[in-house]
């Protein structure tokens, strides 16, 4: 009996697990058909990303021109060249669009209350929606990024070492779950609010400017706070925005090297957990606070 | 004219009645897109703590470039105000089969779809941009000609016709494709070339990009030909680039239209 028992444990362990990755799957393979049913809308928003690149190139480079100086905030004209298309890969990986104000129109609308009544995890399936769209993003941008990365090679340094490359890519990854569960939490403020869309917008712009999608932040080193040895730049860098946009291009740029690379993805880890627990709480205290009518 | 003009002030006041129905939202949106404008004026700032013009010899210093970034600024709220927010609609029109119930009301398709709702909030951007031009204009190394202040209007009315067209065009783009839900993302994008002076649009690269932002889609012409004429002096290049400018609108608005029908003709029911 106790045999037996010990046996059928850990298959049925095993049998929960497999039923939970076959739950998963489909969820990914539905949400994968879903993007791909508008294609050329999709095509369409994928490529046209790269165009606000070509004006910040044309800007810096006017800008190194006028100047007598080769080097600003210690990026050269090709290192700004270069820092732009790298947060292009990094946005790819943290940006959410329609996330936040997705999940609070659900809650709006009551859409939501599907998923309190079904046996799935409603943010195990935004995370899986999620990944399904970063997939296809992938396949569609993947020709034209390596495209345009390899006509703008002479901006960047040399191909980094393997541990360099490691870093950037977990960096990317941390990015990816740090971006889903800020802007989860952001839209679960609709069991709060209902109407979020003002707020968003200013999260949106909040995040532009301070991750380092907008300059490297570095430039922000030689603004004062008021505070004495205190510039702007130290104190975004206790923000987690940064890590959506600038960390992931100054690492692949060697300009966070060492103890200071470990001690930031450290940093970067931390902040996703602390997201994932306030994406968590938020779900846990909005749905015990939601109330849904009608059919 | 005057009975579109009538049809137009309606939805105007309908639109506004609506907005001052949800003041706190109303204020909301006023100050997130005010917060945008800041953000991208903090940046320019920034910017001129690097260098003092944009371009070696172009004459955007700080105080023309703020002209420039004003001009910019009025444009886009008049279009961001009175277009965008009917074209958004159009989007979702196709895809759910709600086109329909415009294309048989007794009045122009593309008036009615192009501007039956209009986004007050937009309009705070535009003041900003008039009292930002009010406080270059008095700082800029040569006083605007008597001439130029007076063609400013026009030059401004000709970029917004320019800018409409295009909106039009990206709307017409939804029939073919369905779904257009990166319409407004599309139009701020290509929108982006007009943000900056043209000069900067030099070398091997930037000389045929400059060529095609001004004379395939004009979009180079928006904002650089008002802004030039205010904030920089008169010269026979740029009598030919305002004529020039005034017939792109024109043409702008005569091609929009026929892309626009053409792409009506092809429009097929999504409702059942």
């Amino acid at each position: 009996m106790t045999s037996a028992a010990s046996h059928s444990a850990p298959s049925g362990f095993l049998a929960r697990r497999l039923q939970g990755l076959r739950v998963w799957w489909t969820m990914l393979v539905i949400c994968l058909e879903e993007r791909l049913v508008y294609r050329g809308d999709f095509v369409l928003g994928t490529l046209m990303r790269f165009l606000p690149i070509v004006t910040q190139v044309f800007l810096w480079t006017a800008v190194f021109g006028a100047t007598s100086t080769g080097s600003i905030a210690g990026y050269s004209r090709n290192d700004i060249v270069a820092y732009y298309l790298l947060t292009m890969v990094s946005r790819a990986f943290s940006s959410m669009p329609g996330l936040a104000s997705g999940i609070a129109r659900s809650i709006r609308d009551g859409s939501i209350k599907k998923y309190l009544v079904q046996p799935v995890d409603y943010v195990g399936y935004l995370l899986a929606a999620r990944i399904a769209h970063k997939l296809v993003y992938y396949a569609v941008a993947t020709l034209p990024f390596a495209g345009v990365f390899l006509f703008c090679r002479e901006y960047f340094p040399p191909i980094p070492d393997w541990t360099t490359l490691g870093a950037f890519l977990l960096s990317l990854v941390l990015s990816f779950l740090l971006g889903f569960f800020m802007e989860a939490t952001l839209g679960m403020l609709g069991f709060w609010f209902l109407e979020v869309s003002s707020i968003v917008f200013a999260y949106m712009l909040v995040q532009y400017m301070l991750s380092g999608h907008m300059f490297p932040l570095d430039m922000l080193s030689g603004i004062p706070t008021g505070v004495a040895g205190v510039s702007v730049a130290d104190v975004v860098r206790f923000l987690p925005f940064e890590y959506t946009a600038y960390f992931p291009a100054a690492v692949w740029l060697g300009k966070v090297q060492g103890a200071e690379l470990v001690r930031s993805l450290l940093v970067e880890a931390a902040w996703v957990g602390v997201m994932i627990v306030a994406c968590r709480v938020a779900w846990w205290r909005g749905t015990r606070r939601y109330s849904a009518f009608g059919g | 004219m005057t009975r579109y003009l009538s049809i137009f002030l309606t939805f105007a006041r309908a639109c506004l009645v609506r907005d001052m129905t949800f003041r706190a939202n109303f204020v909301l949106e006023c100050v997130t897109s005010l917060g945008w404008m800041a953000m991208n004026l903090a940046f320019y700032l920034l910017v001129f703590t690097f260098t003092p013009e944009i371009g070696l010899g172009t004459g955007w210093t700080k105080e023309p470039f703020f002209a420039f970034v004003a001009t910019g600024m009025i444009i886009n709220s008049i279009v961001q105000a009175l277009f965008m927010p009917s074209a958004e609609e159009l989007t979702e029109m196709v895809r759910t089969g709600g086109l329909d119930g415009i294309l048989v009301q007794p009045l122009d398709a593309q008036f009615l779809l192009s501007m039956h709702r209009v986004d007050f909030s937009a309009f705070a951007n535009g003041l900003v941009g008039v009292g930002l031009l009010c406080w270059a204009i008095p700082r800029l190394p040569q006083p605007p000609h008597p001439v130029a202040i007076l063609l400013y209007p026009l030059l401004i009315a000709c970029g917004v016709a320019i800018l409409y067209s295009l909106v039009i065009m990206l709307a017409a783009a939804t029939i073919h494709l369905g779904r257009n839900q990166s319409l407004y993302d599309f139009w701020f994008y290509l929108t982006n070339f007009s943000r900056y002076p043209a000069e900067i649009y030099s070398g091997p690269w930037g000389g045929p990009l400059r060529a095609l932002c001004t004379f395939v889609i004009p979009i180079l012409l928006v904002v650089n030909v008002p802004a030039r004429v205010i904030a920089q002096p008169l010269t026979e290049q740029g009598g030919m680039m305002v004529a020039g400018t005034v017939f792109a609108a024109g043409a702008a608005l005569v091609i929009s239209r026929w892309v626009f029908q053409a792409a009506l003709s092809k429009y097929r029911s999504a409702s059942s």
